[in-house]
């Protein structure tokens, strides 16, 4: 039987649930009211109630070709998902259906990958990049993020696959599927929760990740977090242009993460209650 | 009908065969008014060279700094133009990092470029940056203020009349704070004005033996001074406080006195941003009548990488941006007040760019007064005004500007802080090979 959970508890819960919402996204609020403000209004100090001007919007426009970065962003971020999730897929199903006594530790020698700062290989990466001629090119980008992400779309398919009972793979095989057909047919169907919530994490992953794609590109293959830090001066006023270029470059994954949070606390929660 | 199907063809493949032939070049920039404003007038350049397309790269500054550093030492050939500054022509050049800049063509006039800024681009006589924009430091204040503190302000003061100006000036109740000045860490920030401040004080990074000298009192006397009077006359967490900091301060009517980058008259002078433009002077930096006055000098110029295969359409892109000629597509297009400054003796000549930028006579004279080859009063082993010459600069001077900063905040005394600074600065110093 259901406990029952006392209305004033509940209430309280929603009410600190609301403001604990409210605090994570008071970053993002702000930087979109402060867009909507003009220079001097949003260097003047705290205010939540912007003039509703427009001017910073076009003067990003006029300086920046806004569709030219987005494009390489939807490239970049949703190229490197699926080819991580082509090479992750296999490697989850083997790790979990099939341990070795080594599983465990390679699970945490690839995480460990993700310790390193990046930083520290910067100048390795780009003597690799310019001697294979990969440096400003949408596809050295798409195979960076992919191996940047990997080890962390590894683990999720891992840990979703784990609470998937085995036997109904056997009883799979013992009708004839083959391994393909295990994986195709039977595991991914299964599967497609977890599957999805890593994909839409991979795809924010890859979206705004800033380090790699500021300093591997120039102009053909630059994405959307060049085109918000081209708009940071050390001189003058940029907040509400700043602003307003962050605001266009987070808008598509804001408005996809909305659409699909369903998908994604369904996906982050499989498995938690067998 | 087959005719216009012929010419069209004709067009077509004509417009082919050109794109084919353009040469891109890459140019990587700054963000800031004047290099956005460069970009928006490209078409000249592109009208008089159609076989020449521009690609652009605009970057923060440190990432600008980051990624341009990154290129020119792996020889990565992104850029074919790159933006730098003062800081980094001297040492690339040694390095053979840049192409000597000595043909820019004979209607150049390479004679016209203010001297100062010409020698700090330049190593053993040679040009290796066109300065595009150039500036030094100079005290803007409040006129009204300073006429009801009882004081005039000299063309050239002392630290010890800011001091007292400042102090006077400040009104706590109306929120005016007699003074706004850097206190935000980093080497392009409050190391960039005590470095200068310093300079006048008569203290010096290094002696000539590259021996750290924040154990002399003139380094004392610098920090002492700054922190006392910005406790007394500065703005709340002037710690975090950098130029635009001060800037949005100064704008609202909130400093009595700002000593900061010449190019902030152009922005405290404009109606349309400043609650107090009619309102503003200017001086030149302090002195202690040592012989050195505490202004700095920058400018924010173009290269040419020795490893670029467009060498010759990027000297012809980097003549045009820095040319007379282009100095009077600006101002053609949109007034002598929006010309990049700083580059030029004969823009200070123009009774026109006189009436438009009244500030532009102190803004050359603070330039000239600027000698990045003899910039302390005690002799040093390095070039620089405020920033040393060398490599190791960036990390050690943003390290020291920490340890000013928390100074600053209160968190250590000015003994604790200096003693900490010449400790690092030992460190680095025998690390890097300089002292044996």
């Amino acid at each position: 039987m259901a406990r029952t959970v006392p209305t004033g508890t509940k209430l309280g819960w929603t009410i600190a649930a609301w403001i604990v919402a409210l605090l994570i996204f008071f970053p993002i609020l702000y930087t979109i009211v402060t867009s909507f403000k003009s220079e001097t209004e949003a260097i003047a100090g705290f205010n939540l109630v912007p003039s509703g001007t427009l001017e910073s919007y076009r003067e990003v426009q006029s300086q920046y070709n806004y569709f030219k970065p987005f494009m390489n962003s939807v490239i970049i971020a949703v190229g490197s998902t699926i080819l991580a999730l082509l090479v992750a897929i296999p490697a989850a199903w083997s790790m979990a259906f099939s341990p070795t006594r080594r599983t465990k530790d390679i699970l945490m020698w690839m995480l460990s990958t993700k310790m390193m700062p990046a930083v520290a290989v910067l100048v390795p990466m780009y003597l690799i990049f310019r001697d294979w001629g990969l440096l400003d090119s949408r596809i050295g980008l798409t195979v960076m993020l992919m191996l940047i992400n990997l080890p962390i779309v590894v683990w999720m398919l891992y840990t979703y696959f784990r609470e998937i009972p085995g036997e109904i793979l056997e009883a799979a095989r013992m009708d004839g599927a083959t391994l393909w057909g295990e994986i195709v047919y039977v595991l991914t169907p299964m599967a497609v929760p977890g599957i999805a919530s890593t994909l839409l994490l991979n795809i924010i992953l890859a979206w705004n990740e800033a380090f790699w794609t500021i300093r591997l590109t120039t102009t053909n293959a630059a994405p959307l977090t060049a085109f918000i830090v081209s708009f940071s001066s050390p001189q003058g006023l940029f907040w509400a242009k700043l602003s307003a270029a962050s605001t266009l470059a987070i808008a598509p994954i804001l408005v996809l993460g909305w659409f699909s949070q369903k998908q994604l606390v369904r996906g982050l929660t499989f498995g938690a209650v067998k | 009908m087959r005719l216009h199907a012929i010419i069209l063809g004709l067009c077509s493949a004509s417009a082919i065969a050109f794109g084919a032939h353009a040469e891109s070049i890459t140019i990587a920039t700054v963000n800031n008014g004047d290099m956005v404003r460069m970009q928006k007038l490209t078409d000249d350049f592109t009208a008089s060279n159609p076989d020449i397309q521009l690609q652009w790269v605009t970057l923060e500054e440190n990432v600008l700094r980051e990624r341009v550093t990154t290129d020119i030492a792996t020889r990565g050939g992104q850029y074919d133009v790159m933006t730098i500054g003062t800081y980094e022509v001297p040492i690339w050049a040694k390095q053979d990092w840049l192409l000597p800049l000595d043909n820019l063509g004979d209607d150049y006039d390479a004679g016209d470029i203010i001297p100062a800024i010409a020698g700090g681009l330049s190593l053993d006589g040679k040009l290796y940056a066109a300065p595009f924009y150039g500036e030094s430091s100079f005290v803007m204040y409040r006129k009204d203020l300073m006429e009801k503190a009882g004081l005039t302000m000299p063309e050239a003061p002392t630290w010890e009349f800011i001091a007292d100006a400042a102090r006077k000036m400040t009104d706590r109740a109306s929120d005016i704070n007699g003074i706004c000045l850097r206190g935000k860490a980093g080497w392009g920030e409050n190391i960039a004005f005590l470095t200068a401040m310093a300079n006048s004080f008569g203290a010096r990074w290094f002696d000539e033996n590259w021996q750290p000298q924040f154990d002399q009192p003139e380094w004392k006397n610098t920090l002492q001074f700054y922190i006392d009077l910005m406790n007394d006359a500065g703005p709340q967490g002037a710690s975090s406080n950098g130029f635009n900091e001060n800037l949005a301060l100064f704008q609202q009517g909130k400093c009595g006195m700002w000593i900061d980058a010449t190019v902030a008259a152009s922005f405290v002078s404009n109606p349309t941003d400043s609650t107090v433009a009619d309102k503003v002077g200017y001086a030149l930096a302090p002195d202690n009548g040592l012989g050195k006055r505490g202004n700095w000098l920058w400018a924010w110029s173009l290269a040419i990488p020795a490893g670029t295969q467009k060498a010759e359409a990027a000297r012809k892109f980097v003549a045009w941006a820095t040319s007379k000629e282009y100095l009077e597509l600006v101002a053609s297009k949109e007034g002598w007040a929006n010309v990049p400054p700083g580059t030029r003796t004969s823009l200070y000549e123009n009774p026109e760019y006189q009436q438009a930028a009244p500030f532009a006579r102190m803004t050359l004279d603070s330039i000239n007064s600027a000698d990045p080859t003899h910039p302390t009063v005690k002799p040093v082993p390095y070039v620089g005004v405020q920033f040393v010459a060398i490599p190791e600069f960036q990390g050690l001077g943003t390290t020291v500007g920490q340890l000013f900063s928390a100074a600053l905040a209160g968190q250590s005394g000015v003994d604790d802080a200096l003693a900490a600074a010449q400790t690092a600065a030992v460190r680095e110093m025998t690390r890097a090979g300089y002292i044996k």
